[in-house]
């Protein structure tokens, strides 16, 4: 920061113990205050000019002693000048607002990430690992992590104010927010959309790790299986391996490695593989047919959850071979195979 | 009978009376009134029944800051919680704000202003009214069956599949009001068209029309974008078309920007009739003319046009595209500009004038510094990044309560106690009517002020409980809240007062120069006798001494 | 001379006039905005759903489509020939004129009527029984078309959201202009636009051409999307 520290100490710190102003608790909190900071100043400079004209100008030229009023028509110079001034100031400040918000939500590649799923009224947090949170979020701090989020219903919005980070959360896409945490703590999650009866319920609390606290945090937490565990588990039982089952013949194309890819579809566009298009795909496949495919592909909308299809998409995102792939088939279809128990409803 | 410290001149009190025949007395009976095509009775018609709206829109005000005086959910349910903020910013914006000073001050001076008998399709502004009271029935009907809880923005897909209440009653009824906005504003500019008197150019024009005109061009092309908006939700609602259902293949985003297309340059529609208010006020506790009379007329048009572009700096975090954020932000930036412009003319329109600080020139003091802060926390909300943390918080309640209450409302307060005295021919009681704009100016502060701080706290908006560590800030604002209530109750009642009691105004109590002082105070039906012949600037107090002169030596 | 409908507000005939058919004129704007969001809407998911869209519109009947478009254009010639005869002050022709506009209006109405009713049996009303098998399995129901794969199929509801929408708006926008026009024509005969004061049916040719022209766009852009001839 290029004001003094003592200045910043005070701004920030002491503002915060007295419940004025929130922690700087990421590391890009300090430019969002900073950019704050600017902007209160120029709001007071321009208070105090106005002020400092109207009071003045009222007191120098009140009727008492100014009794004739002498007319001015106008001066192209002072219009010139405070159109100009402002404008530059705002155009100032747009250009930085726009560096700050590319910053926010441009994520740097070595994010780790985090699904939550948004429903009326609670926040569903889902680790890679298999952690599964509610109302709450773990997250190492010094790390970038990176939230991918949805809504089961209506819009909704993640917000922490300790942060400076906020995205709306939608129903049908998903959208994403960074952060990276620096100082251990616990932190008010708050949705801010509002979204029905329960909105001011929907708040929850991020809990800052250190990494060796955050490690422990995830042995201690984790329900077994892994999002892409359990994806791979929805992937043979909703059949998708017979069709995607990585053989030379197979009827859809080979996603082993597919993620991060670039796409040729059959409608000439190309695409990155990313957690939208798989989830798209799986949900609109015909406006998602990769070149040299037939669009058969069923759509699964209205027969798996968006936490289903976070798993599916963190198993698609892990596949690198088809090995277990061709496991699975042979599972699925010796279970079709196998003669129900009697008695016993499949 | 000149004091040094006021402008106020009135006739002798012992042989005044109010003129034998005006507007007001002109027919008898109730009917007279409601089927009335008279541009001035349709003007008290409104006024009634907005402060009418104004009052129950505020006592949802009260009820939310009374709950909010507390972290726990502990007044009322939750789902009626929802409903006290949806209800106060529907009656407050569709029902109060839109038509306050376009439908009160507007109807009653424009055509006066203009030099004509009355606006250019008479009854067209009668439907309006009575689009406007079935609008407000239809409101209140909705509120009675039980209320409606979308919040005043209807998001989607909330309001169409996830709530049991009264969305589509309220929907219509708004639908309703809003053509009520669109044939007010289409009388307006085909008035200042075709119906300015011989010798009113343009330019000629008081800046009160110049900022109707250039609202009248929002209200008839915006609006008209948002009953689409709200059929589409009554459609979907109802028969099920899934235009905005993402399991339909809609998509809510489109509900978004078809709103905000018409609800941001609303806020302009709000906001300019009233900038036009303040520039007469200035101007008549001056003494002279408006500076830069061009700059202030050009800005309101500038601020109608930009207008139409910013819609979705409502929607950055939304998921809208970088690419449109960035369009929007710089947008967003421009529109600023005119308004600064404003700010700084009225202030200079002070400097050599001969300054006195009667009721209607304190609300406009109040309205230059209130509008300033709010105006400036726009600017704060249209930078990207600084978005991202104020936006769905305290931070944007605040600033559009600076702007709406603390810029339109003093300016519409302005106005109704400049123009009081024409209107109803009697002056309000000066000092009662000072001490409730300073009450007003102190408990608006006193609310909203925390808020900003709330805001960057994080306090989320429209929440029913929160943590604990916002009490104090909350506190703060309730108790201004009951500041704030008391000095808008005052008027009431000393206004209704000053009917029957206040002293008589005469034609020209500022001694103004607008043509609406020429004439008798009230006003005569048909508003002037002959058709006057403009041939002076707006604003001209020399044309008004020379006036003053000639009527002494002549009626002597 | 002053005509019994000049208005005291205004100074002279010309000004009234002028003011009228101004008013009209930006009254047709807000118009203009008000289908303008549904277009804006069409739009936007013809671009991502072209498939459904193609399909769907191809549901529509263009023998019927084409019959209404001629039965406008009539209605709105008649109009315009009713605007000349009040001009030249020929009573009898004019409400001759306004007569036809209606008869013609009415006709649209009523071919309005039998499409909207097709779509009510074969469930193609968007809502709880959208059906959309004739998309997903045309050979079938004996259509030459191509199937939709089922998601793409899903989004034929957004048509016709847009269709009912769209021609739903047109249809209150007739409605209201034939009730205008019985009051006009009523008016006509009793000889109030027989002496000069041509504004009030001026004014309303304005509205119904405007009408006319909406679905002018209307017509096209729902009825003939993707369209060959002898498919």
């Amino acid at each position: 920061m290029h004001i003094s520290p003592v200045l910043w100490q005070f701004l920030v710190k002491w503002l915060n113990a007295s419940a004025l102003f929130p922690a700087e608790a990421s590391t890009i909190a300090p430019y969002t205050d900073a950019l704050y900071f600017f902007l209160l100043l120029i709001t007071v400079l321009g208070l105090v000019l106005v002020g400092v004209l109207v009071f003045g100008f009222s007191i120098r030229y009140r009727k008492e002693k100014h009794p004739v009023a002498i007319p001015v028509e106008g001066s192209t110079l002072l219009e010139a000048t405070w159109t100009i001034i402002p404008l530059a100031l705002f155009l100032i400040v747009f250009v930085w607002g726009a560096l700050l918000y590319f910053r926010i939500y441009n994520p740097p590649t070595n994010a780790m990430n985090i699904y939550v799923v948004g429903k009326q009224w609670m926040w569903k947090a889902e680790h890679p690992g298999g952690q599964h949170e509610i109302n709450a979020l773990h997250v190492p701090m010094g790390r970038p992590v990176q939230l991918t989020m949805i809504s089961q219903d209506v819009f909704h919005s993640f917000s922490i104010p300790d942060f400076r980070v906020k995205r709306e959360v939608i129903p049908g896409r998903y959208s994403t927010v960074w952060f990276e945490a620096t100082t251990p703590g616990t932190y008010h999650i708050f949705c801010t959309q509002y979204c029905g009866t329960q909105h001011s319920g929907m708040i929850g609390e991020v809990t800052v790790l250190s990494p060796d606290d955050y490690e422990k945090w995830t042995q201690e937490s984790t329900s077994g299986m892994s999002l892409a565990q359990n994806g791979e588990r929805l992937f043979a039982s909703m059949g998708c391996n017979a069709c995607h089952s990585g053989n030379a013949a197979a009827r859809g194309p080979n996603l082993a490695g597919v993620y991060g890819s670039k796409l040729q579809l059959t409608n000439g566009s190309e695409v990155l593989v990313n957690d939208a298009y798989l989830r798209d795909a799986i949900l609109n496949p015909s406006q998602h047919v990769t070149a040299g495919f037939a669009p058969i592909m069923p759509t699964y909308q209205g027969q798996i959850s968006e936490d289903g299809l976070i798993d599916l998409v963190e198993y698609i995102k892990s596949l690198q071979s088809n090995h277990r792939v061709q496991q699975t088939l042979t599972t699925s279809q010796s279970n079709q195979a196998a003669p129900t128990t009697p008695g016993v409803k499949p | 009978m000149s004091a040094t410290h006021t402008i106020i001149n009135l006739p002798d009190q012992r042989t005044a009376t109010l003129p034998k025949r005006n507007y007001i007395n002109a027919e008898d009976g109730l009917l007279s009134w409601l089927l009335t095509g008279d541009h001035k009775r349709i003007a008290i018609l409104y006024l009634i029944s907005i402060t009418f709206f104004f009052f129950i829109g505020g006592a949802f005000a009260g009820l939310i800051r009374l709950e909010l005086l507390t972290p726990q959910p502990d007044l009322v349910a939750s789902d009626t919680y929802n409903k006290f903020f949806s209800m106060h910013g529907i009656i407050m914006i569709f029902l109060f704000l839109v038509p306050s000073v376009p439908a009160t001050l507007g109807n009653f001076l424009m055509p006066i202003m203009l030099g004509a008998k009355d606006l250019a399709f008479p009854k067209i502004n009668l439907l309006s009214w009575y689009l406007y009271m079935i609008g407000g029935i239809f409101t209140l009907a909705a509120l009675v069956l039980g209320g409606v809880d979308t919040g005043w923005t209807f998001t989607t897909p909330l309001s169409t599949h996830y709530l049991n209440t009264h969305v589509v009653t309220t929907a219509t009824a708004i639908f309703v009001a809003g053509f009520s906005s669109i044939f007010t504003g289409l009388n307006f500019i085909v008035t200042i068209h075709r119906m300015r008197a011989p010798g009113m150019t343009w330019f000629r024009m008081p800046l009160f029309v110049w900022s109707h005109y250039a609202a009248s061009i929002l209200m008839v092309l915006g609006t008209p974008v948002l009953a689409i908006s709200i059929v589409l939700v009554a459609l979907e609602r109802t028969i099920g078309i899934g235009v905005f259902d993402p399991t339909k293949g809609g998509d809510p985003l489109l509900f978004q920007h078809l709103f905000w297309f018409y609800s941001h340059p609303a806020v302009y529609i709000m906001i300019l009739p009233g900038m036009g208010v303040i520039s007469e006020v200035i101007s008549t506790f001056s003494r002279k003319r408006v500076f830069g009379y061009t700059a202030v007329a050009f800005s309101s048009v500038a601020i109608a046009l930009f207008g139409f572009f910013v819609w979705a700096h409502h929607m950055f975090i939304m998921g809208v595209s970088n690419y449109s954020a960035l369009v929007f932000s710089l947008l967003t930036m421009l529109v600023a500009v005119p308004s600064a412009i404003k700010i700084f003319n009225w202030a200079f329109t002070l400097q050599k004038g001969s300054i006195t600080f009667e009721t209607p020139m304190l609300y406009a003091f109040g309205f230059l510094g209130l509008f300033t802060i709010g105006g400036m926390t726009g600017v704060f909300l249209g930078a990207l990044g600084m978005d991202i943390h104020l936006t769905e918080t305290y931070f944007i309640v605040a600033h559009f309560h600076f702007v709406m209450v603390g810029g339109m409302l003093m300016a519409f307060l302005a106005g109704i106690h400049f123009w009081w005295p024409k209107m109803t021919g009697r002056m309000y009681p000066e000092s009662l009517s000072k001490l409730a704009a300073v009450t007003t100016f102190i408990g608006f502060n006193l609310t909203f002020l925390p808020q900003f701080i709330l805001g960057y706290l994080g306090m989320p908006r429209r929440y029913h409980a929160y943590p604990p560590e916002f009490q104090v800030l909350n506190v703060l604002s309730t108790a201004g809240a009951t500041v704030l209530g008391v000095g808008y109750m005052l008027p009431l009642l000393y206004l209704g007062w000053s009917l029957k009691y206040g002293a008589i105004a005469g034609n020209n109590p500022w001694q103004a120069t607008g043509l609406e002082w020429q004439i008798q105070s009230p006003p005569l039906t048909e508003n002037f006798i002959e058709t006057p012949i403009v041939d002076h600037e707006a604003y001209d107090y020399e044309w008004l001494a020379h006036k003053t002169e000639q009527e002494v030596t002549t009626v002597g | 001379m002053a005509l019994p409908q000049h208005r005291h507000h205004f100074e002279t005939p010309e000004q009234q006039r002028e003011a009228g058919t101004f008013g009209m004129w930006l009254f047709l704007l807000t118009e203009i905005m008000f289908f303008g969001g549904l277009f804006f809407a069409y739009l936007l998911y013809r671009n991502w759903y072209h498939d459904a869209f193609v399909v769907a519109s191809n549901q529509l009947s263009i023998p019927l489509g084409a019959t209404n478009t001629a039965v406008l254009i009539g209605s709105g010639f008649f109009m315009a020939l009713g605007v000349w005869a009040a001009e030249v002050k020929k009573k009898g022709l004019l409400v001759l004129f306004l007569i036809l506009t209606t008869v013609l209006g009415c006709v649209f109405l009523g071919v309005k009527y039998v499409e909207y009713h097709e779509k009510w049996e074969k469930h193609h009303i968007p809502g709880a029984h959208f059906d959309v098998s004739e998309f997903v399995n045309p050979h079938a129901y004996g259509l030459k078309e191509q199937p939709l794969a089922p998601d793409m199929a899903q989004k034929t509801q957004v048509f016709f959201s847009l269709y009912f929408a769209m021609t739903g708006m047109h249809a209150l926008h007739m409605i209201i202009g034939i009730v205008l026009l019985f009051w006009l024509t009523w008016r006509a005969h009793r000889g109030e636009f027989s002496s000069g004061y041509v504004a009030p049916i001026e004014n309303f040719g304005l509205y119904w051409h405007f009408v006319d022209i909406v679905w002018l766009f209307l017509f096209p852009l729902l009825y003939l999307i993707n369209r060959h001839p002898g498919a």
